[in-house]
């Protein structure tokens, strides 16, 4: 059984879990060009890698990040999102 | 036996050529390279040759020809989608394939089942009457069934499906259909290799040299190309192309899984799709039962199968049809399916000249590669996208002019 860690639920079972894709930051909704706001919407880093992603506890409803090895599909750490990401 | 076959028995050398020439070297230059040797590929390729007369090409693929998608998929060939320009495009496909046997002289096993997107709800039923409406108004033969035409054509499924999930109608597709997948890439193949075109298996692309936004060539395992023209046909591995020549896309790869089992009697003439219980099968010449879901809930980029995709399959599969309760898996295996926002493909020119694009395909790209071929080798030859395929072009997103054929393709097949 494959399992993740959700950082208040402790591991679980990857079946209580849902994927909310690839962790994007959002531009400035004001700001923003349409071709930015488009790129924001819809575009993602298809290639494999280390990428951050969101997951959602779906028994809690606890939405948190994962960062995951798409490529061999192990996860590295898992965290809750405190609003600053490109700093750490 | 065949005399073909004693012939074999009999002699001493191989009598039969080989289906591709082995080439030792790489070209310097090509007007054309495709990168990726599946079945998208090698149709490109073929009608580059034979519609275009363009046949300094070569067809660079890592593995083996077919080793991807193609020799991965459940073979499902169908037209009956949602948007009018999907029916038109698939409806292409469908009709290239029925002559492709006689095109290629070589058996496809093209073989018309006649295709049921079961519906176990009432919004079900509405997006079957929906699609059904489209689908005639293009000329394509579909149609809302109810029960008894189920029973009659399929009396060994329940049709409650134990009591939980029972069927109220279906979508009825007669030319929907399923073929042999490693003949159509051998066949697109041998007949571009016949007319001039070069296929390079175990070469793999690992650069693309773009300059002032102009393709020039490519660098592979086995030595640089000089080229104007690329067109990318990887599937699974489109990202990591597209990543090379600096170009976004909604692209995700996800996972899709299929398994067959054992060889059991034929029982099973049609082939049956139902989105609310994820399943579709169909019973090969062989006598397996080809069985397949939706793709594997989150970004993966590997092949790797799971027990939760089998569980689950075949719990549903007991739903339909109880009496297989006996009946064993054999082999399981999973394909990279490069999905996109709308279920629709993504194909033509890209901001890169001289670098063509045709992806998207997720889990439902197996019965496009006759139209694809056809339309790509049309862009590529003229610069300039078919009009079949203006509807999938990338910039339909920066556009926010998307294609929404989810309701059509979202059980892969
Ligand atoms: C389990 C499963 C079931 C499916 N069922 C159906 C179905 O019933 N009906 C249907 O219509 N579709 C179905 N599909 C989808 C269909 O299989 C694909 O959309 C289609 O086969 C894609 O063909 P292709 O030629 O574009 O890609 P592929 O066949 O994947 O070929 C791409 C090739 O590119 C090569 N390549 C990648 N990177 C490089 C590189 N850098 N250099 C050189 N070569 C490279 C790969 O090795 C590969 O051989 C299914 C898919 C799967 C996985």
């Amino acid at each position: 059984m494959k399992l993740l860690t959700c950082p208040i639920n402790g591991t679980r079972p990857l079946q209580e879990f849902t994927w909310g894709g690839e962790f994007r930051e959002m531009p400035d909704p004001e700001q923003a060009t349409d071709e930015e706001w488009a790129d924001y919407v819809f575009n993602r880093s298809g290639a494999p890698g280390v990428k951050k992603e969101w997951w959602h506890h779906t028994a809690s409803g606890v939405w948190f990040i994962a960062e995951r090895d798409t490529e061999r599909d192990i996860v590295l750490r898992t965290y809750l999102y405190t609003g600053k990401m490109s700093d750490d | 036996m065949p005399l073909r076959l004693l012939r074999f028995a009999l002699s001493h050398k191989h009598p039969e050529p080989p289906m591709f020439t082995e080439h030792d070297q790489l070209g310097k230059t090509y007007d054309v390279v495709i990168i990726g040797g599946g079945g998208h590929g090698l149709a490109a390729a073929y009608y580059l040759a034979r519609n275009h007369g363009i046949k300094n090409v070569c067809v660079l693929e890592k593995n083996y020809l077919g080793g991807g998608n193609t020799g991965r998929n459940t073979t499902i060939v169908r037209s009956n989608y949602l948007t009018p320009e999907g029916v038109a495009f698939y409806d292409r496909s469908v009709k290239l394939f029925q002559d492709l046997s006689q095109d290629f002289d070589l058996n496809l096993f093209y073989s018309t089942r006649g295709h049921f997107t079961l519906a176990h709800t009432d919004s079900a039923m509405r997006t079957m009457r929906w699609r059904a409406e489209v689908n005639k108004h293009l000329g394509v033969e579909s149609e809302v069934v109810d029960r008894d035409f189920i029973r009659r054509m399929v009396p060994e499924m329940d049709l409650d499906c134990s009591g939980h999930s029972p069927i109220h109608g279906a979508l009825y597709h007669k030319p929907g259909a399923v073929a042999r997948h490693d003949a159509v890439a051998w066949g697109y193949g041998r007949g571009a290799d016949m007319r001039g075109v070069e296929i390079f298996q175990k070469t793999e692309v690992t650069r693309i040299d773009v300059k002032h936004g102009k393709v020039r060539g490519v660098d592979t395992s086995r030595g640089y190309i000089s080229t104007p023209k690329v067109l990318c046909a990887v599937a699974g591995s489109t990202p990591r192309i597209t990543q090379m020549v600096g170009i976004r896309t909604p692209i995700v790869i996800q996972p899709l899984q299929a398994c067959v089992t054992e060889p059991i009697k034929p029982w099973l003439d049609t082939i049956i799709v139902s989105g609310s219980l994820h399943v579709y099968v169909s019973q090969s010449d062989r006598g397996e039962l080809v069985m397949g879901a939706s793709v594997d809930p989150y970004e993966i980029h590997s092949t790797r199968s799971t027990l939760d995709f089998t569980e689950g399959l075949t719990a549903h599969m007991l739903d339909m049809f109880p009496f297989l309760s006996n009946t064993k898996v054999n082999r399981q295996w999973a394909g990279m399916a490069d999905m996109t926002p709308d279920f629709a493909p993504i194909m033509g020119k890209t901001p890169i000249e001289g670098f063509y694009i045709d992806a998207g395909w997720g889990t439902w790209g197996f019965k496009a590669t006759p139209v694809c071929g056809e339309t790509m080798s049309y862009t590529v030859a003229h610069d300039q996208d078919h009009e079949l395929i203006r509807t999938f072009r990338l910039s339909r997103f920066k556009e926010l002019d998307l294609t929404g054929e989810k309701g059509a393709a979202s059980v892969g097949h």
